[in-house]
C-alpha cells in the first residue's frame, strides 16, 4: 500500500466472538445476580470512592464482561466495599460480592484458611 | 501385683494416652500464640484473675448455668452428665481412699466395687455407697435425656440439633454406654459381694449368682473398654471441649482475645465448641431461609478438622454477622471474629490502595464535636438532616466530617477479611479526627460506631447518636415534647448485640412517644437482612428475612417503627407502608 505519511487509526471494535469469556462465566457462577445488570450506572453515581477519584464501578464490570482485563485489577482496589452501590442497585445485583469475586478471579486467589 | 486385674488395662492405657495427647496439643497451641497474646499472658499469669476464672469454670464447665438460663431442660441434661460425672470421680476417690484396705492403685478408685469385695460395714461406708448410687442415677437421668434429644430434639426445646460426623457419633455411643455398663457391672458385683447401694443392690438381686459370676468380668471389661474408647477418641472429637473450655475461660480472664489472624488462641476457641447446636435455632439463615450447613457449629468444626476447604469458604461467607449465634453460644466463643478470620483474603488484601485519600485535608474543629454520618446515612438524608437540626437546637458547634465526601470507616472491609485495607482506611480517619481537635465523635451508623468504638484507638469519646440524644435530654439541654403516638423499636444487630446499647434508644423514645414491646426485643432482636456481613444471599432472601423482622415490629400496631440504623431503616422502608423513622428523626420532629 502506498505510504501517504499518515494512517487510519484502528477501530475500537471489540470482537466478543473472539473473546475468552471463561472468567466472565466464572463470575456469573459466583454472582448470579450480575446477569440482571442493566448498566444503569446507579452504582457509580452513589459510589463513595468515586467522590475522591475517577473510579467507575460500572465501567469496570463492563470491561470485565467484554474480557478487557487491562489495569482492571488496580482499578478495583480503589473500592472501599462500603456497600452503597449494593443498596441503590435497582436490579438487586450483589455488587460487593461482584467486586470481591472480580478481584479474586483476576488474581486467581482465594480465601486463606487459618492462615 | 495385688489388686490388679487385666481388665483395668484398657482404662489405664486410655487415660495415659488422653493425658499425653492433650498435653501435646495444649503446649503446641500455647506456642502458637502471637506476640501480643504471649505478652498479655506473661503479664497477667500470676494475677488474682485466676479466682474469678475458677468461679466461672465451676459455673460453666460443671453447672452449665448459661445453658440453663436459655433452656432449663438442656441445662439439666448437660449438668447431670458433667457435674454428675465429676462428683462420681471425686466422691469415688474419697470413698476408696477412706474405705479401701490393701494396696491402693488409682484404678481401684474407678473399679472400686470390683476390688472392694466386702459389704459396707461402717456408717461412713454405707453413706458413701448410697451417695455413689444416687450420683450414678443422676448421670443416667442425663443420658436418658440425651437419648430423648437424639430421637426428638423438640422435646428438649431445640428445633434442630446438630448433624454430627461419624466420628462424633461413634464417641457418643462410647460415652452413652459408659454409665449403663457401670450400672450393670456394679450390680453384678453387688449380687456376689452385697456391696451395692439402693440402685445397684436392687438390680444385683435380680441376677442369680451363677449368672452374676459368669457376667461379672465381661461386664467390667466392657466398662473399661468403653472408658478407653472414650478417652482415646476424646482429643479428636467434640468432647475435647470438656478440658479445653477450662483453659479458654482462664485465658479469656487473663485478657487474651482473637486478633486479625488465626493464632493458638483460635485453636483453643475452636476446640471449646461442644457442637451443642444452640447457634442453629435462632440463626436467621436457618429460621427464615432453611439454610442448614453454614451455622457457626459447622464452620468451627470444619475449621478445626481443616476438612472440606470449599465448604469452609462457602460457609464462612454465608453469614449476616448479626451476632445472634454469639449471643446464644453457651461457651461465649468469639464466633464473629472466627468467621472473619475464615474470610481472610490473603494476597488479595493488599496495601496502598487508597492513595487518592491523601488529598483529603484536615479540618480545624477545635471546640466542636465531630459528626460522622457514615456511608449509609447518605442514602437516608433524613437522619443527617435531623441530627443537624438537633445540633443547632442545642447550640452545639459541630463538624460534619463526611458531609459531601465520605471515607468508609473500614468495617465492611474488615468483615470480609481485608484486614490491611481496612487498617489503611482507619489510619486516614484517625488522622483526620486527631488533627481536627474535635472533642467528641458522634456517628449515626451502628457499623461505623462499632468500628470507631472497638477497632479505632481514639482518645475522644465515641457516641452513637442515640447515646448522644439521651445525654442531651438527661442534661436538660435538649427539650422535647411527648408526642401522642406509639412506636416499636428495632434493635440494630451491631448496636444491640454488637455493642450492648439497649437502654439509651429506649429512654429517648420513651421521652418523645409511647414505646411498645415486641416479641423479639433486645438480645433476641431480629436482623433486618441487609447486614453487610453477608455477600452470598440474594436480595429475595434478604427480603424474606426482613419480612420476618417487619412482622414482629408491626404486630403491636405501632404508629411508627423506630430504628437507629440507616441500613435497617432503608430495609424496612421498602417493605411496608407503615411509617419507618430513625430515632433522630422522631426527636427532631418533637422538639419542644
Amino acid at each position: 500500500m502506498a505510504d501517504f505519511g499518515f494512517s487510519i487509526s484502528k477501530t475500537r471494535s471489540i470482537q466478543l466472538s473472539k473473546t475468552d469469556l471463561s472468567k466472565y462465566n466464572q463470575l456469573l457462577e459466583a454472582v448470579p445476580s450480575f446477569k440482571r445488570c442493566i448498566s444503569c450506572g446507579g452504582c457509580t453515581a452513589s459510589c463513595s470512592a468515586r467522590q475522591f477519584t475517577d473510579f467507575n464501578i460500572r465501567k469496570t464490570h463492563c470491561y470485565f464482561r467484554r474480557g478487557q482485563y487491562d489495569k482492571l485489577e488496580e482499578e478495583l482496589k480503589k473500592c472501599m466495599l462500603c456497600g452503597k452501590c449494593t443498596l441503590v442497585c435497582p436490579r438487586g445485583v450483589n455488587l460487593r460480592s461482584l467486586i470481591i469475586n472480580m478481584r479474586q478471579i483476576l488474581t486467581n486467589t482465594n480465601e486463606v484458611i487459618l492462615g | 501385683m495385688e489388686n490388679f486385674n487385666p481388665f483395668v488395662l484398657p482404662f489405664v492405657l486410655g487415660s495415659i494416652a488422653l493425658l499425653i495427647i492433650c498435653l501435646y496439643k495444649y503446649i503446641r497451641w500455647v506456642r502458637q500464640f502471637d506476640r501480643l497474646q504471649r505478652a498479655t499472658l506473661r503479664k497477667n499469669i500470676l494475677s488474682t484473675k485466676i479466682l474469678p476464672a475458677i468461679g466461672e469454670m465451676f459455673r460453666e464447665c460443671l453447672l452449665h448455668l448459661r445453658i440453663s438460663k436459655k433452656n432449663w431442660r438442656l441445662g439439666y441434661m448437660h449438668r447431670s452428665i458433667a457435674f454428675g460425672w465429676f462428683l462420681l470421680i471425686v466422691v469415688g476417690a474419697i470413698e476408696s481412699r477412706i474405705g479401701f484396705k490393701g494396696e491402693f492403685h488409682y484404678w481401684v478408685a474407678i473399679f472400686y466395687r470390683f476390688f472392694n469385695k466386702v459389704p459396707p460395714e461402717t456408717h461412713t461406708a454405707v453413706v458413701f455407697t448410697q451417695i455413689m448410687d444416687l450420683l450414678l442415677l443422676y448421670v443416667l437421668s442425663g443420658i436418658i435425656l440425651a437419648w430423648v434429644k437424639k430421637i426428638k430434639s423438640r422435646l428438649l426445646g431445640m428445633n434442630r440439633a446438630t448433624k454430627h460426623t461419624v466420628m462424633d457419633n461413634a464417641i457418643r455411643i462410647s460415652l452413652w454406654s459408659i454409665f449403663p455398663l457401670r450400672l450393670l457391672s456394679e450390680s453384678a458385683s453387688a449380687c456376689l459381694y452385697h456391696n451395692g447401694g439402693f440402685l445397684t443392690q436392687t438390680i444385683g438381686n435380680l441376677f442369680s449368682v451363677p449368672v452374676a459370676q459368669f457376667l461379672e468380668l465381661p461386664l467390667w471389661t466392657l466398662y473399661s473398654i468403653a472408658l478407653c474408647v472414650f478417652f482415646v477418641l476424646l482429643p479428636f472429637s467434640r468432647y475435647m471441649h470438656i478440658f479445653t473450655e477450662i483453659f479458654l475461660i482462664y485465658f479469656r480472664k487473663l485478657g487474651l482475645k482473637e486478633h486479625t489472624k488465626a493464632t493458638g488462641f483460635t485453636k483453643f476457641e475452636l476446640s471449646s465448641c461442644s457442637r451443642c447446636g444452640m447457634c442453629i435455632d435462632a440463626c436467621p439463615l436457618y429460621k427464615d431461609l432453611g439454610i442448614t450447613d453454614v451455622q457457626s457449629v459447622y464452620l468451627l468444626r470444619n475449621l478445626r478438622n481443616l476438612e472440606h476447604h470449599k465448604d469452609i469458604i462457602a460457609a464462612g461467607k454465608n453469614c449476616l454477622m448479626c451476632n445472634q449465634c454469639a449471643e446464644d453460644c453457651p461457651v461465649n466463643i468469639d464466633l464473629m471474629n472466627i468467621r472473619r478470620i475464615s474470610r481472610d483474603k490473603g494476597e488479595l488484601d493488599s496495601i496502598g490502595n487508597y492513595g487518592y485519600l491523601q488529598k483529603v485535608k484536615s479540618f480545624n474543629a477545635i471546640g466542636r464535636v465531630a459528626y460522622f454520618g457514615g456511608c449509609m446515612s447518605h442514602l437516608t438524608p433524613g437522619i443527617t438532616e435531623s441530627m443537624q437540626t438537633i445540633f443547632k437546637a442545642v447550640g452545639q458547634n459541630y463538624w460534619f466530617m463526611d458531609e459531601d465526601k465520605s471515607i468508609c470507616c473500614g468495617r465492611p472491609l474488615l468483615q470480609q477479611g481485608f484486614n490491611n485495607q481496612a487498617a489503611e482506611l482507619r489510619r486516614k480517619n484517625t488522622e483526620l479526627i486527631v488533627n481536627s481537635g474535635a472533642t467528641m465523635l458522634i456517628t449515626s451508623c451502628p457499623i461505623c460506631y462499632t468500628s470507631f468504638k472497638k477497632e479505632y484507638k481514639l482518645s475522644i469519646p465515641v457516641l452513637h447518636h442515640t447515646e448522644y440524644l439521651n445525654m442531651l435530654i438527661k442534661q436538660g439541654k435538649l427539650k422535647v415534647k411527648k408526642g401522642d403516638f406509639k412506636v416499636t423499636y428495632h434493635d440494630p444487630c451491631e448496636l444491640g448485640r454488637g455493642c450492648g446499647i439497649y437502654k439509651e434508644p429506649r429512654t429517648v423514645l420513651k421521652a418523645v412517644s409511647t414505646l411498645l414491646k415486641t416479641k423479639h426485643d433486645k438480645e433476641n432482636s431480629l436482623c433486618c437482612g441487609m447486614n453487610l456481613g453477608n455477600t452470598v444471599i440474594t436480595l429475595e432472601q434478604q427480603t424474606t428475612i426482613r419480612n420476618t423482622a417487619l412482622d414482629n415490629l408491626t404486630e403491636p400496631h405501632p404508629d411508627v417503627i423506630a430504628t437507629a440504623c440507616p441500613m435497617c431503616k432503608k430495609a424496612f422502608k421498602h417493605g411496608t407502608d407503615a411509617n419507618v423513622k430513625d430515632i433522630a428523626e422522631i426527636v427532631a420532629e418533637n422538639l419542644a
